[in-house]
């Protein structure tokens, strides 16, 4: 229950910071507009919703034997694959990688799942430098904040923060928080770094098994700049990322970008079959796989769970929730927020640890409706309420029944009971609606914003007799 | 997101499932939408057993409790008539997920049965009885607040829309993000009262911005939220049922 | 190492859900463009991400390039002298006093310092095109390796119309990409840009600040 107490304190510190807030709110207003303006034709976008996620939930019921084929035809292709059951063995695995070449600088695009490794921390602690170079997390990585949202790491922070920011790591470089001017300015110090970097690093988005292609979705071209200047390239991705086909590819490219951030497309579709070839001029001479278990095996036991890991990040979810809109990125305390982030890192890390957010929903199901991939949050959400408070431990989900408060279950027994026997119910009713006037103006924290509701003189089965209405 | 039905033939008999919320709180509108069933010659039916439909505790997670609310509702509708709900959240609840709820159970066919023959109320009157209404109420501004399983799930916002579309004197103002939660979601708003609190705030302020005469959603739980906030605000604007306010501009006194 | 893979796949195995595959996929309707309307519609696209798009007859392509540099001012232009375009690009500076032509050969180690720092601008052929998203398509080469599309401040790219596909599943299928990927396949519609700082866009991060298309077409 530790975990509830820091969440509710995290959330209320959002809730109560204007600048928060606001942020959030004009970000998300704009992302949410322009994911409906890109998406013009419901038709068109109601198949690609169900392409998309057939595609995902193919891949999914193949998962063992698309992971053996991409794993065959990487190495066909010179991609050194590598396999970690945990963060402790992806980081591992990269530290290894790093010390073979005797590299002290690791240049990283965007990944999430080197967020969930906490890469940066443990190659730091190798005397090893990570630098990110997504514009976004370097900003991040300068104020040492962990990323508030997945594809707009940055959204948390104003313009006139960043300019703050700068001004502080960089005094020899003129104030400035005009944002052209920022961006270039980040463009020269990064690209010195471009320059003597001796490994990169990316994530992944897609990885096609039928061709052994590593797939890279981006803007900026930092993620064409890691994956091409350093002679070493490490992709790190979590299991589930794979597709069978190359053909899945162009409907999932589509859906990706404008759920995302509204775009048709991103700058850049970066797709990476293998190393450089002997004849070739530029390119990395070893190209790393890191594929990422971490618990994903276990969801994946579960037919109706399963669809978590479905999801292809791209932050649609968070962008219409309401929730996350007003308490931002940050109060989740977890590496994806929102409710994607909700499902997974509870089933991840388990519920003991995370069991609050699922309830952190209205289940309005604004993030199942644009989900591009057809996840049932709302209803994955629903059910991980029933795992943290179930008493049989049968499923496969960690910390089942771990918030599970006696005296919660006894009022729910309780209202069970009064609610599954009618007369019980109704005179019950009768009590209430008879005592109304006796009842308290104020209800905890209900009321602290609202009006008490008000209790009727009489029940609408009592009026509904009085009315002549039949009752069978 | 909601499956289009295919709606069957006017009926002779209905039932009504008023839900605890309109039962305790707010009577009114569950007799304003038996009266509007009854008006279009539709015999209603509204058995004395009913409670509530177990939505509760099957989003708390106790879903053995919320099993055993939704078995005492299941036989209290025995024939094979359509079952009418004033709410979008509780019909969503029978329709969409009394199957998942006895998922694995000896029920499960009993409950597929059951959730096919629900229907919310705009839904069915718009739908199965075509209802045509003639407004005899002054010109008034209304907002109309769709709640967010009227919207999703059962996928009724066009229908709301459509029913208070037909009274002539009535001008619907459009809000500011109208498709956002108002914040209520059961017990959410008790878990989570801060990030509640701070949901309802924004969506009262859009709708009082529009300068509505009346708000009306059909919902009860938005409607307890909203218009909760709305009196704590001291503000003028009020909300009512939608059944119940079709009902009062479309019935002359004597009816 | 080989532990975690037989854990991992004989997990995934013991745990496959009982779930059938979709036997019959929805099927995502493709746009279609007239050949001028193609090229329209890719030209629409990418500037609509401030891309530069100019269509030119074949034989004028090089008197629009030269009068592009010339106006842009791009001090040198980096060109593969052995790939497609090589022969006619040194035919053409080749009577004018100053060429801002410069061609390295050796591999891209050799020369990253001049190729990070002082170079103005790169020329490149493109493989194809895409016009539903405004995109063009490279499989870099050994003549025309990867980063000339990437780290020169000005990436101007040359397009024969005829090479531009209506969408790219049309071309994934058509160009049977799944009998063979190249080292590297990218597809790029503008230049580098991000929002990363209040959702304002800006162009020019890591990649090109802009990106010049050149279009071939057969009519005059």
């Amino acid at each position: 229950m530790q975990q509830t107490v820091e969440f509710h304190d995290r959330a209320d510190r959002a809730l109560h910071n204007p600048q928060i807030r606001s942020n959030f709110r004009y970000a998300m207003d704009g992302l949410m507009y322009k994911r409906k303006l890109s998406f013009p034709d419901l038709d068109e976008l109601n198949r690609l919703r169900l392409r998309s996620a057939e595609i995902r939930a193919n891949a999914l019921v193949n998962l063992p034997e698309l992971l053996e084929q991409l794993e065959r035809r990487c190495n066909e292709n010179g991609i050194q694959v590598h396999w970690a059951e945990s963060v402790e063995e992806a980081n591992a695995i990269v530290l290894g990688i790093m010390n073979r070449h005797n590299a002290k600088l690791l240049i990283k695009g965007k990944s999430m799942v080197s967020e969930e490794m906490e890469l940066n921390r443990y190659l730091e602690q190798h005397g090893i430098e990570c630098l990110e170079s997504d514009l976004g997390e370097y900003i991040l990585q300068l104020a040492g904040e962990p990323p508030s949202h997945i594809v707009a790491p940055a959204i948390h922070k104003s313009r006139q923060q960043i300019a703050q920011l700068f001004k502080e790591k960089f005094p020899e470089i003129p104030y400035t928080d005009d944002v052209d001017t920022l961006t270039r300015n980040a463009r020269q110090i990064l690209r010195r770094k471009f320059y003597d970097a001796p490994v990169g690093l990316s994530g992944v988005n897609f990885a096609v098994a039928e061709t052994g292609t590593i797939c890279l979705v981006e803007n900026e071209g930092n993620g064409r700049m890691c994956t091409t200047v350093p002679p070493v390239h490490i992709a790190v991705t979590g299991i589930e990322k794979v597709v069978e086909k190359l053909s899945d590819i162009p409907p999932l490219l589509s859906i990706l970008p404008r759920s995302a951030t509204g775009q048709h497309i991103t700058t850049y579709f970066n797709m990476i079959t293998s190393p450089r070839k002997p004849d070739e001029k530029d390119g990395p001479d070893e190209v790393h796989l890191v594929l990422l278990d971490n618990g994903r095996s276990r969801i994946y036991r579960d037919e109706e769970l399963i669809a978590t890991l479905r999801c292809i990040r791209c932050g649609a979810c968070m962008n219409h929730c309401p929730v996350y809109t007003r308490i931002g990125g940050h109060a989740y305390g977890t590496t994806i927020p929102g409710p994607i982030g909700s499902i997974l890192e509870p089933q991840k890390a388990g519920l003991d640890r995370h069991g609050d957010l699922p309830t952190a929903s209205t289940l309005c199901g604004a993030c199942g409706e644009v989900c591009p991939v057809r996840i049932p949050i709302p209803e994955l959400l629903n059910r991980l309420r029933f795992e943290r408070v179930r008493q049989d431990h049968t499923g496969v989900t960690i910390g089942q029944g771990s918030q599970r408060n006696p005296w919660e279950a006894r009022i729910w027994k309780g209202w069970s009971w009064m609610h599954a026997n009618p007369a019980i119910y109704r005179l019950s009713i009768r009590i209430a609606t008879g005592l109304r006037r006796l009842l308290p103006k104020r209800l905890g924290a209900w009321t602290r914003v609202r009006s008490a509701p008000r209790l009727a003189a009489k029940s609408l089965h009592t009026l509904a007799r009085e009315k002549g209405f039949d009752h069978e | 997101m909601s499956l289009r039905k295919t709606y069957p033939k006017k009926p002779e008999q209905v039932y009504f499932f008023g839900t605890c919320l309109v039962d305790m709180l707010y009577p009114e509108a569950g007799l304003a939408g038996m009266q509007l069933l009854r008006r279009e010659g539709v015999n209603v039916i509204y058995p004395q057993n009913q409670t509530c439909c177990g939505q509760p505790a099957w989003n708390s997670g106790y879903r053995d409790e919320a099993r055993r609310v939704a078995l005492t509702q299941m036989a209290c509708f025995p024939q094979a008539y359509p079952i009418v709900v004033p709410s979008g959240s509780c019909a969503g609840m029978m329709r969409h997920h009394y199957p998942a709820l006895f998922h694995g159970t000896p029920q499960h066919d009993a409950a597929l049965a059951f959730s096919d023959r629900v229907f919310e109320l705009t839904e069915f009157l718009s739908r199965v009885l075509k209802i045509t209404l003639s407004d005899l109420g002054e010109p008034v501004k209304v907002a109309l607040h769709v709640s967010c399983s009227a919207r999703r799930e059962m996928g009724v916002a066009g229908e709301h829309q459509a029913l208070l579309e037909q009274l002539k004197n009535v001008e619907l103002v459009a809000q500011g993000r109208s498709e956002e939660c108002c914040g209520f979601g059961g017990t959410f708003a008790v878990k989570h009262p801060e990030i509640s609190a701070a949901m309802v705030e924004e969506k009262a302020t859009e709708l009082v911005a529009t300068g509505a005469d009346s708000l009306v959603s059909g919902d009860c739980g938005c409607l307890m939220n909203i218009t909760g906030h709305l009196e704590h605000r001291n503000e003028k604007l009020r909300g009512s049922h939608i059944a119940s306010f079709l009902w009062e501009r479309t019935h002359a006194a004597d009816s | 190492m080989s532990d975690a893979r037989s854990n991992i796949l004989s997990r995934l195995r013991a745990g496959k859900p009982d779930i059938a595959a979709t036997a019959a996929p929805t099927q995502v309707p493709l746009a279609k463009w007239d050949p001028r309307g193609r090229i329209e519609q890719f030209r629409g696209k990418m500037e609509s991400v401030r891309a530069e798009v100019h269509l030119t007859p074949r034989d004028s392509w090089l008197a629009l390039l030269q009068r592009l540099v010339d106006e842009k001012q791009i001090s040198n232009l980096l060109y593969a002298p052995d790939g497609p375009l090589g022969e006619a690009l040194s035919q053409a500076w080749k009577n004018r006093d100053h060429s801002p032509l410069i061609c390295r050969t050796e591999a891209v180690d050799e020369w990253k310092e001049e190729l990070f720092f002082n170079v103005g601008g790169a020329v490149t052929t493109c493989r194809w095109g895409i016009a539903e998203t405004g995109t063009l398509v490279l499989w870099p080469t050994r003549e025309e390796p990867r980063s000339f599309s990437l780290v020169p401040p000005v990436h101007i790219a040359v397009l024969e119309a005829r090479d531009i596909y209506d969408t790219f599943a049309d071309l994934v299928e058509k160009e049977k990409w799944n009998q063979g990927m190249p080292t590297n396949a990218l597809l790029i519609s503008g230049p580098s840009k991000t929002a990363d700082i209040e959702q304002t866009l800006a162009y020019g991060v890591h990649g090109p600040v802009e990106l010049i298309i050149i279009v071939i077409t057969d009519e005059s």
